[in-house]
């Protein structure tokens, strides 16, 4: 079927084709329609307040998701109702098309990576990885052939008789992985699992838990607070803030084009103006006011002439000129530089605004560049391009 | 509670079962029977009646009781200042010491206590070790009369239960965070304030279970008196013991039994009030 | 390291544990010395302790105190290790009161607890004997097994039985599996505490003990009314000794696997 798709687009146009396949590549070689766990309004509720609240959710076969959200939003919640250590209150829960209401997590085919790995500290790394199949008693031959090719996959070959007291932590968590990963779930459910490792192991482990989910061919759920990390990883991200999701995208999804508040002030740093809507150019196009001065902008949002608006520039947006560069101001800011930080690949710049705003400025340090030796008090101009910007509709804080 | 869970269903089942027919059931007896009326000729019969606690309320039995509580406040009071510094020492220390100390302290813990007090009565009879000392360093001119008096029964309580004053408190200051007593110090209190104001109440808890773990035994372990303190001396364990086993007047030896639990409960109550919101209990966590 | 300790803490603590031991040590020095009733070293001596191997009523005492121990040990000790993994792991009603029941238990004057069972038995005509003292051990050594296996069960990652579940495994395969080989330290030292118990306890055992079952502590209580005798000191000396084999051997155990 698509492959009739392909050929008709491509005698369109060979780029149109081209484009096709790109996409499809990128998603993974897996049916793109295929959910194999589905959430349908689903509630953790307790006497006095919703833990979970309304949970509609599809993951998508293979896909590396990531749930993503501050303290006590509800994602570690999410995760337990999914492996079945605990029950929603309402709603329904499919994996695989079946509804999984009662079924105790070790019948559901998903594994979970707990936050403290969990390993069992007498046994060996191998008895640890056998513990699952051993369960289900599977035959010896295929049991060591099974452990043997997910020991090389997280390549702790040389470790097989090690007890977890003698591995480090990013060792005891490659264990942790091989340990559910073994059983061939339908999907691995990861609960913070780097967490408790430090920034430099961490950045390691990102990279390695992403090739290892590629070649395992799992679909991987990963919850995060770290929205650097879920950036970094996933093939989608579920955005949730009190027991709500928030936004579903892909990782630039979800950076640039934030449905709302939450989304934009949990990923990434964001400053936030009041604007009013002053004319509509049609095709997205609109005109904004933001402290007096006219903007043109992009938004996909429906708008009305006079509208309230947000407007979001994220700091790296924003660009920061000495007095001296310009000539023409019409369409900038005036401020003043209140603080300098050096970051070492950037320089972030808080610059108060003429009614009192602070904003946030990151720029890259380019040592050609002198325009980022700022002093502190140094009046400056501050603009942005139009369309960098994202507008929202206006929301009561 | 289905049987999806054998396991479960069988170890609760067992462990209920046993600590119903073994330690409820036969408490359930002791205040049943203290109510009842004693007759020679059957050791209780069947009609209620509050006999029993009446007969307490006589000169005698107050008497019991009054030298009971003196003797076992006393001697946790002796455990008390004996012991603290003791457990506050070895609590504080570190390296390998520390291990070997403790170990010191933990095996009369485990040898009896019929045994640790009858090589008592070598050291402190008349012609004993303690008097040949104290005789010969010219300390004493006639030799003491310690045993089978108030003074031998005391020493016999101390000597055994010290051990049960020094373990919860150690276990308690092992866990005070020192950068409490710093931070004290750094605002300017001595050595002496700094232990009046946050020493001792941040130990009060491990001292109030040292204390229940002697206050209660100082009146019950009836060997003690017995054998260190003669014929004459009857504190409460020996008054319940008489009653059971010699007089078989086992309602009025129930009632005193529930009198006793009635003060553990007090005693209870005082340490869990002391010790309410403290995460780290010594008993009852 | 310790720090050159100051002289008041040193002679404080050494004033302690010579109160300790002191009379301990008179008495093993006395168990040697060759005379009845004199306070002065007549001369070393094995002659009460070739009387004490000769008595054969000790002998019998001892060997009733022994089986009994050793029954009592591990009745009490499988109950309390199943008790203390219900108490972990599971939620049911009653827990909370379980849980007050051990420590009050334990807190429990013995007088009250042997007058008790003493009840409980004449209730149910039960004749006192090895049956008696049997039950009434087990019943209190069985919450220090308790609240030393459930220490060391509180020192686990709980996660690791969330893992075991997820993995397929039964409660009873977690436990044999995984809880045992964890908790056996704890075990061990449980069922020593509980076997020394049993063979030191006097208050108890003399409420329900029975003429034809002759336990150790009992005849040693027996005995010491009537009179400081050497063959006692002989008697006190052996069993010192043994207790502190046996204190010794449970550290070593411990250590090795804590």
């Amino acid at each position: 079927m698509v492959d009739i798709l392909l050929i008709s687009l491509h005698n369109l146009h060979p780029s149109y084709g081209m484009l096709l396949v790109y996409g499809q590549v990128n998603a993974g070689d897996h049916a793109l329609d295929k959910n194999v766990i589905e959430l349908q309004g689903v509630y953790k509720s307790l006497p006095d307040h919703d833990i979970l609240h309304d949970i509609n959710l599809e993951v998508r076969e293979g896909e590396f998701l990531t749930l993503l959200g501050p303290s006590g939003c509800g994602k570690t919640t999410l995760l337990r109702l999914i492996s079945g250590f605990d029950e929603p209150t309402k709603g329904r829960i499919f994996i695989d098309n079946k509804d999984v209401s009662g079924l105790p997590p070790h019948k559901r085919h998903v594994h979970t990576v707990f936050q403290s790995y969990a390993l069992f500290p007498h046994m060996t790394v191998y008895e640890n990885v056998a513990f699952g199949l051993r369960c289900q008693k599977v035959a010896l031959a295929e049991m060591e052939a099974r452990i043997a090719d997910v020991i090389k996959m997280v390549k702790l070959e040389k470790y097989l008789q090690r007890k977890p007291s003698q591995l480090s932590g990013g060792q005891q968590q490659r264990v942790a992985i091989a340990r559910a990963a073994v059983n061939r779930p339908r999907v691995l459910l990861l609960d913070e699992p780097l967490s408790s490792l430090d920034y430099r192991l961490r950045q390691t482990m990102q990279i390695e838990l992403k090739q290892l989910q590629r070649k395992l061919g799992i679909t991987f759920i990963f919850v995060t607070h770290d929205q650097e990390e879920a950036l970094s990883m996933s093939d989608r991200i579920v955005v949730m803030q009190e027991g709500c999701i928030e936004q579903v995208g892909t990782p630039r999804q979800v950076y640039e084009d934030p449905q709302n508040l939450n989304v934009a002030k949990f990923v990434g740093e964001a400053n936030i103006f009041e604007g009013e809507i002053t004319h509509l150019n049609g095709n997205n196009q609109v005109i904004v006011s933001i402290l007096g001065k006219a903007r043109p902008a992009k938004s996909r949002h429906h708008l009305v002439s006079g509208e309230k608006v947000h407007v979001l520039v994220r700091p790296e947006d924003v660009r920061v000129w000495a007095p001296a560069e310009i000539e023409d101001a019409k369409d900038m800011f005036a401020g003043s530089v209140e603080e300098v930080i050096y970051k070492g690949t950037t320089v972030d710049l808080m610059v108060r605004l003429e009614n009192n705003k602070l904003i946030a400025a990151t720029e890259f340090f380019d040592e050609d560049d002198d325009r980022l030796e700022y002093k502190m008090g140094e009046k400056v101009w501050v603009n942005w391009t139009p369309g960098w910007e994202v507008i929202l509709p206006h929301e009561h804080e | 509670m289905n049987m999806s869970n054998p396991f479960k269903f069988f170890s609760l089942s067992m462990v209920w079962l046993w600590m119903f027919i073994f330690a409820l059931l036969p408490f359930c007896l002791i205040v049943i029977s203290s109510f009842m009326k004693h007759d020679h000729l059957q050791i209780f019969q069947a009609s209620v009646t509050i006999d029993s606690y009446k007969q307490l309320n006589n000169a005698v039995y107050f008497h019991i009781f009054e030298k009971s509580f003196i003797l076992a406040g006393i001697s946790t009071l002796l455990c008390l200042l004996l012991g603290y510094p003791f457990a506050y020492v070895i609590a504080r220390m570190h390296g390998p010491w520390k291990n070997f100390l403790l170990l010191l302290v933990i095996i009369p813990f485990w040898t009896s206590s019929l045994i640790r007090s009858y090589a008592l009565i070598a050291m402190i009879k008349t012609k004993g070790i303690l008097n040949a000392v104290l005789l010969g360093l010219g300390i004493l001119h006639e030799p003491m009369q310690l045993l089978f008096t108030n003074t031998a029964v005391v020493i016999g309580l101390v000597y055994n239960l010290l051990p049960f004053m020094v373990l919860p408190i150690m276990t308690n200051i092992e866990r005070l965070d020192t950068r409490l007593v710093d931070a004290a110090r750094d605002l300017g209190a001595n050595r002496f304030t700094t232990f009046k104001r946050v020493i001792i109440p941040l130990t009060a808890p491990g001292i109030i279970a040292g204390s229940i773990l002697v206050f209660l035994p100082s009146m019950t372990i009836f060997y003690i008196p017995d054998i260190l303190g003669g014929a004459k001396s009857i504190l409460l364990g020996n008054l319940i013991q008489n009653q059971f086993l010699v007089a078989q007047n086992w309602p009025m030896g129930a009632a005193v039994s529930v009198v006793l639990s009635l003060v553990l409960v007090l005693l209870i109550g005082f340490y869990l009030w002391a010790t309410r919101g403290s995460k780290n209990r010594e008993l009852l966590t | 390291m310790m720090r050159a300790a100051k002289l008041p803490t040193i002679s404080y603590l050494s004033f302690i544990y010579l109160f300790f031991y002191t009379p301990i040590f008179i008495l093993i020095a006395y168990s040697f010395n060759n005379t009845q009733y004199s306070l002065l070293w007549h001369g070393f001596t094995w002659q009460w302790y070739s009387e004490l191997f000769n008595d054969a009523d000790l002998w019998i005492a001892a060997w009733h105190s022994l089986v009994l121990g050793l029954a009592a040990a591990t009745l009490a000790t499988t109950i309390g290790m199943l008790a203390a993994v219900c108490l972990y792991r599971y939620r049911f009603l009653g827990r909370h009161f379980l849980n007050g029941l051990v420590f009050i238990l334990i807190l429990s004057p013995e007088i009250v607890t042997g007058a008790s069972l003493l009840l409980l038995f004449a209730m149910v005509k039960l004749p006192l004997g090895f049956i008696s003292l049997l039950l009434s051990h087990v019943s209190f050594c069985i919450p220090f097994v308790i609240v030393t296996a459930y220490s060391r069960l509180i020192s686990f990652d709980k996660n690791i039985f969330e893992a075991a579940k997820d993995l397929g495994a039964s409660d009873a395969l977690i436990f044999w599996r995984i809880i045992l080989p964890l908790l056996w330290p704890a075990l061990f030292a449980g069922w020593l505490l509980s076997f020394t118990l049993s063979l030191d306890d006097v208050i108890i055992s003399y409420f329900v003990t029975g003429p034809e079952f002759e336990i150790l502590p009992l005849r040693i209580f027996s005995m010491v009314r009537s009179g400081v005798k050497p063959e006692i000191n002989a008697l006190c000396s052996v069993l010192f000794a043994v207790t502190f084999c046996l204190v010794l051997l449970s550290q070593l155990v411990l250590r090795k696997k804590a």
